[in-house]
Parts: C-alpha cells; sequence; structure tokens
C-alpha cells in the first residue's frame, strides 16, 4: 500500500501533485463547513445571525448560546436546558456499550473457541441482527418492553440497544478471535485454567484493539440514535438527540439559532471525543509473538 | 501393562476414521517418538494422551488409570507445542508459573519452582521479558520451562523443533536428550523428521495414514522395517529398493539382478531361511551405507557380495561420497569413502553388505 502510493508519487510530476494538494486541501475545506458554521454562530448573539452574518466571524463574542443551551432553554415543560437529557444519554450509553461489548467478546470466544454444532448457523442468525432495519422491531420491541415492565426507562433502551448491538460485537470479536491461536487455548486448558479464567487471563488481554473498535461502533450507534429513543423514552428521560431535536422544533417565541447550534454541537462532543481518544489504539497490533513467524 | 498405555485406540471425524486401532504401551521414563509423514495422525493421537481431543473409541490409560474423560490438567501432563503457545500478555515468568497458580500453588513455591527451571534452562535474564521480545530458540526454552515446572507425569511434544532453523534445531535435540537423561520422564514426542526420531527416542512409532506402521526401537526400525513403507521412510538417503528374484544355488539363496549391459549378477543372503521364497520376484532393501567400495566395506560383516556396475552420478558431500548407479532399472545409491576415486561412466566395484539385506514382499509391501 505505502509502496504503491509512494510509486505512484515519484512517477508524477510536481505540478499535478500540487494540483491533487489544491483539490484536496478544497474538499477538506468543504466537509469542515458545516462545522465552521456551527462553531461561529454559536458564539454569536442572535441578531447577528439574522442580520445576515451567517458566514462572518462575530463581532461580538459570546458564551451565552452555550450555557442557555446546557442549563436554561425550554425543552419540554421546564427550561432545564439540555444538562438532564445529556445525563439520561450517559446513563443510557455506558451500560448499554459495556454490555454488549463484553457480551460480544463472550460469543467470539464461544464461537471460535469453543466449537459446538450448529455454532456457524447461531453465528449467522446473530450476523442477520445486522441487517434488521430498525423499523421492522419497533413494535415488537414495545411489546417485549411493556411486559417486562421496562417501557419507557433508561433500563428498557439500554435492554434494546444491547440486543441490536450484540450481532455487531459478536461479528467483531468472532472474527478477531477467529484468528487467535487456538494452541494458546489449549495450554492454558493443561496448565488448568478454566472457561473464564482463559477468557480473562488469556484473551481479553490481547483484546485491545479490537474492543476498541467495538466500543468506538457501539457509542457512536447508540449516542447518536435518535429512533428508539424517540420511540421507547418519554419525557424526562429521553435521551440527547430527541431532546435536541425537541429543542431544535420547540415553536414558541423565536428560533434561536445559536442556542441550537451550541446544542448541536453539544450532542456532538462525546462522539468526537470518543474518536480523538481511542481512535489511535485502532490499529495496534497486541498480538505480536504470540505465535512465532 | 505399561506406564502410558494406549488400548485400541481410534478417532474419527464424523464419518471419518483418521486414526485407526492404535495399540501403544510404553515404559516409565520412555523417550517414544510417533513419526510419519503430514497428515498421518501423530498431533491427533498426541491431543488424546494430552485430553485436547476425545477419544472415539478404545482407552488412553497413565500409570493404570483410565484417562478417557479426565480433563487435560487433571492428567499431570505437559505439552510443548509446535508454535509454543505462549501467552502474549504475561511476562516469562508468568507465562511458566501460570499452571502452578491455575492448580493453586502458593506464590513463594511457585517463584521456587520458576528460578529452579529458569536455571535449568539458563533463561533466569528472560524472565521479565515478554514472549514477543525473544528469539526462536529463547521462545522454544520457555515452552519447555512451561511443561517442566509442573513436573508432570508425561511430557508431549508436538513438533517442538520444526521452527527453527538447522542449527538451532540440532543444538535443542542435544538439549532435549540432555533433559531426558537428567529427569527420566516419560516422554511422548512427535515429530516428521526421522532423524529426530533416531537420535532421540528409546522406541519409535512409525506412523502413516492413520495406522502404526511399527513400533520398536530405533535399531530395529533402522535394521529390521516391517515393510516397504517403513523401510523408506527412515534413513536419509533411503533405503535402495531393488526388484530382484530369490533362486537358489548351491542349496542357497541368492538374489538375482540385472546389472548394466544385460549382464546379471547373483548376491547371496545371509538368511537360509529365505530359500523358502525361491523363485519369487521380491524387493530387495539394501541401504546406501552396506553398499560401498570394496575397501570401504564392514569388517564385522560375514557376508560381503561384489559387484561390477556402471556408475551414473556421483555426489561428494564431504564425509562420504553418494554413488548412483541402475540396478534391476531402478537408481540405488551407494555410499562410499570420501576419498574413493570413483568417476562417472566408469565401472567400479560396490561391496553389498548381504548382512543387511532386507527382502520384501512386491505385492503386499510387508516383509518376507
Ligand atoms: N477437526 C478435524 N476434522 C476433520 N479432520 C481432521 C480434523 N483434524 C484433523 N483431521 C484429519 O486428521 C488427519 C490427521 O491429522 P493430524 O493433525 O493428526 O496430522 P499430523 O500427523 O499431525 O500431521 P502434521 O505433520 O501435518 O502435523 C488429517 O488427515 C486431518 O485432515
Ligand atoms: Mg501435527
Amino acid at each position: 500500500m505505502a509502496a504503491a502510493t509512494q510509486d505512484s508519487a515519484v512517477r508524477t510530476g510536481r505540478v499535478t501533485r500540487m494540483l491533487i494538494y489544491l483539490v484536496l486541501l478544497l474538499f477538506a475545506l468543504f466537509y469542515m463547513l458545516p462545522l465552521y458554521v456551527m462553531l461561529v454562530n454559536s458564539v454569536k448573539p442572535l441578531d447577528e445571525i439574522t442580520g445576515g452574518g451567517m458566514m462572518s466571524l462575530p463581532a461580538q463574542w459570546t458564551l451565552e448560546p452555550w450555557l442557555k443551551a446546557w442549563s436554561t432553554a425550554q425543552i419540554g415543560v421546564q427550561p432545564t436546558g439540555l444538562r438532564p437529557y445529556f445525563w439520561n444519554s450517559i446513563s443510557m450509553v455506558v451500560p448499554a456499550v459495556a454490555i454488549s461489548t463484553v457480551l460480544g467478546a463472550l460469543n467470539g470466544y464461544v464461537l471460535t473457541k469453543w466449537r459446538f454444532r450448529g455454532d456457524t448457523i447461531l453465528f449467522g442468525l446473530m450476523l442477520f441482527a445486522c441487517f434488521i432495519p430498525f423499523q421492522i422491531v419497533l413494535i415488537p420491541m414495545a411489546a417485549v418492553l411493556g411486559t417486562l415492565g421496562l417501557a419507557g426507562s433508561t433500563a428498557g433502551l439500554v435492554l434494546v440497544h444491547v440486543v441490536y448491538g450484540v450481532g455487531f460485537t459478536t461479528l467483531y470479536f468472532r472474527n478477531y478471535y477467529a484468528v487467535f491461536p487456538t494452541e494458546l487455548v489449549r495450554a492454558a486448558q493443561i496448565d488448568g485454567a478454566g472457561f473464564f479464567q482463559i477468557f480473562w487471563r488469556i484473551l481479553l488481554p490481547s483484546s485491545g484493539p479490537i474492543a476498541v473498535v467495538s466500543v468506538i461502533w457501539q457509542f457512536t450507534n447508540i449516542w447518536n440514535d435518535f429512533l428508539f429513543g424517540a420511540s421507547f423514552a418519554s419525557g424526562d428521560g429521553a435521551p440527547m438527540t430527541v431532546a435536541l431535536n425537541n429543542l431544535v422544533q420547540s415553536s414558541t417565541g423565536v428560533k434561536e439559532y445559536n442556542v441550537h447550534f451550541a446544542g448541536a454541537i453539544l450532542a456532538a462532543l462525546p462522539t468526537l471525543l470518543v474518536y480523538i481518544v481511542a481512535g489511535r489504539y485502532f490499529v495496534r497490533g497486541l498480538m505480536a509473538g504470540s505465535v512465532k513467524g | 501393562m505399561g506406564f502410558l498405555d494406549i488400548k485400541s485406540v481410534t478417532k474419527s471425524y464424523g464419518p471419518v476414521e483418521v486414526l485407526h486401532r492404535v495399540d501403544i504401551s510404553a515404559e516409565e521414563g520412555e523417550f517414544l517418538v510417533l513419526v510419519g509423514p503430514s497428515g498421518c495422525g501423530k498431533s491427533t493421537l498426541l491431543n488424546m494422551i494430552a485430553g485436547l481431543e476425545e477419544i472415539t473409541t478404545g482407552e488412553i490409560a497413565i500409570k493404570g488409570q483410565t484417562m478417557n474423560g479426565v480433563h487435560p490438567s487433571k492428567r499431570n501432563i505437559a505439552m510443548v507445542f509446535q508454535s509454543y503457545a505462549l501467552y502474549p500478555n504475561m511476562t516469562v515468568g508468568q507465562n511458566i508459573t501460570f499452571g502452578l497458580e491455575m492448580h493453586g500453588v502458593p506464590k513463594p513455591e511457585r517463584e521456587k519452582a520458576m528460578s529452579d527451571v529458569a536455571s535449568l534452562l539458563q533463561i533466569e535474564q528472560l524472565l521479565d521479558r515478554k514472549p514477543g521480545h525473544l528469539s526462536g530458540g529463547q521462545r522454544q526454552r520457555v515452552a519447555m520451562g512451561r511443561a517442566l515446572v509442573r513436573n508432570p507425569d508425561v511430557f508431549l511434544f508436538d513438533e517442538p523443533l520444526s521452527n527453527l532453523d538447522a542449527k538451532l534445531r540440532v543444538d535443542m535435540r542435544t538439549e532435549i536428550k540432555k533433559l531426558h537423561q537428567k529427569l527420566g520422564t516419560t516422554i511422548v514426542y512427535v515429530t516428521h523428521d526421522q532423524i529426530e526420531a533416531m537420535t532421540l527416542s528409546t522406541r519409535i512409532a512409525v506412523m502413516n495414514g492413520g495406522y502404526v506402521q511399527q513400533l520398536g526401537t530405533p535399531k530395529e526400525i533402522y535394521d529390521d522395517p516391517a515393510n516397504v513403507f517403513v523401510a523408506s521412510f527412515m534413513g536419509s538417503p533411503s533405503m535402495n529398493l531393488i526388484p530382484a528374484r530369490v533362486v537358489d544355488q548351491n542349496g542357497e539363496p541368492h538374489a538375482k539382478i540385472r546389472l548394466e549391459g544385460g549382464k546379471t549378477a547373483q548376491l547371496r543372503f545371509s538368511d537360509p531361511g529365505l530359500a523358502a521364497h525361491s523363485g519369487r520376484e521380491v524387493l530387495l532393501g539394501i541401504r546406501p551405507e552396506a553398499i560401498t567400495d570394496p575397501e570401504g566395506a564392514d569388517r564385522k560383516s560375514g557376508n560381503i557380495q561384489t559387484l561390477h556396475n556402471v556408475v551414473d552420478v556421483t555426489e561428494p558431500a564431504g564425509s562420504d561420497t553418494f554413488v548412483t548407479t541402475t540396478i534391476s532399472g531402478k537408481t540405488c545409491i551407494a555410499r562410499m569413502r570420501a576419498d574413493t576415486d570413483v568417476r562417472a561412466g566408469a565401472e567400479v566395484a560396490f561391496a553389498v553388505n548381504m548382512d543387511k539385506a532386507v527382502v520384501f514382499d512386491p505385492e503386499t509391501e510387508k516383509r518376507l
């Protein structure tokens, strides 16, 4: 890969290369534009926006919209800002990500190292879960949550996201563990380690890269989910995405665009943060040297 | 009943039987080598001894106790894997003591056992390193340390040297042999390298196609192969198998063979019992080192027969010269002294040590 790019770079003329960079730069700027607009307008007073200066830098810098979006904006009945909904989302996302990742890891472990009759069929069915559109499960899921007494609760949302996510996390871990040397598991068996000890002491410590992938994937999906949140969480229990929608859609009074922009950034911040913090662990080869080359 | 008993053991994967009624019994302290070509079922048999594969039918017993259904960790065995299978996230020290920890051995004892093994294998300076930072030979040592520390009844080795370079392989081979002499623990060792099998073992089981072809001491296997497969698998270069006819001359059995230029030769057998097969077509098996130049012939042999034939190729190998000639339409290799003056195309004398000759039925490929 690297060799190929270098190769072509050498053969390409200087001018062509400059042109390529220029085009790339333009694209990058174009893609950054929405973020710029959001950022700039979230630190302006409202009249500057309504005055028509969408693209210009603020004449007067202010953090007022951020504070308002966070703690005093009218969402639902009370002027609470996004803050309580942010915590709703956190208390939904953290357990949902943790549980689905752990379950996925366990599934992957069993499906690759404790093979049983019909395991491929089971895995196939779990994979199928990845392709079922959200809409199809809405009504049955509502019924199930109702029966379990979890309707409208954060625990119910956690359950929904775990069930929906476990297909993906199983896929990730199964593929990762499929190339994990089975001899290591056999060695541990001879050493006297049990089912969970092998998982905990041998496999998990080498699962860093795939765990990061699973966490990032699950976190972004669950955090950004709107449909399940809107369907299964009501009023005060709503997650951030639903609250943001309510904030933007609220029809009372003037549209406070600067507050909306600030709120939107607040809603996007956690996923951005996860990428920045965990992204670099993505491709770390922790398995180097376990099997001699 | 021996120390390790494998009684009528078979293994099937679904409808396919990959091991057929294997019977092997090893005494305490024995170095049993399972040797055979790839796919013959060596690893499968070893894994069944370890308890990593289920036994389809039959029984495996260690010290008189049946091991069928016993968990691998309760069999008091230790295994060294082909890939070493060191735990990548643990240090060398932790790798070595992991088994003891799982067996609930208290920490001070574990530390003691670890330092004993480390000094035995001279890996003290590696104890804090991760396996990823070791060379192949060092990993091999650590893998052996992990097995040794358990003080097992039986060591199981699955091709432990096949991933090392040639030089290191020879060194480690010697080391394993020394270790066995020192500890006296029973070892079952899988390899597809017949030289490893010969040098290490006290007994060899030669396997092919899921059958044990022959079980015996290295000398028995080498000198008295039970069939053509064993004869040609063991030894390098492999045994010459020459089509011949058993003929009777002066009441003694001879092997009649065809030489270059339409000539024939008759080599007297050392075993008079072969007269019973008089008139029969056979395969005459003679190892390259039993065909020499007359000066290099074994003085202790009571039956050296000489024949003259044209040399096809000579291959000086430093310590010896391998000389190729055609007998009965088959290419034969003779092993001559390094300084013999033999040229391709010349007719030279070959001294055949008939004491070492073996005879096979060409149809069944079994020994006659
Ligand atoms: N899980 C399995 N399912 C079906 N067949 C299998 C399975 N494992 C092994 N076999 C078959 O059993 C036979 C013996 O395999 P085994 O691994 O014991 O060979 P081996 O003698 O160790 O060979 P090698 O020297 O290549 O390691 C092979 O023909 C293999 O294809
Ligand atoms: Mg094998």
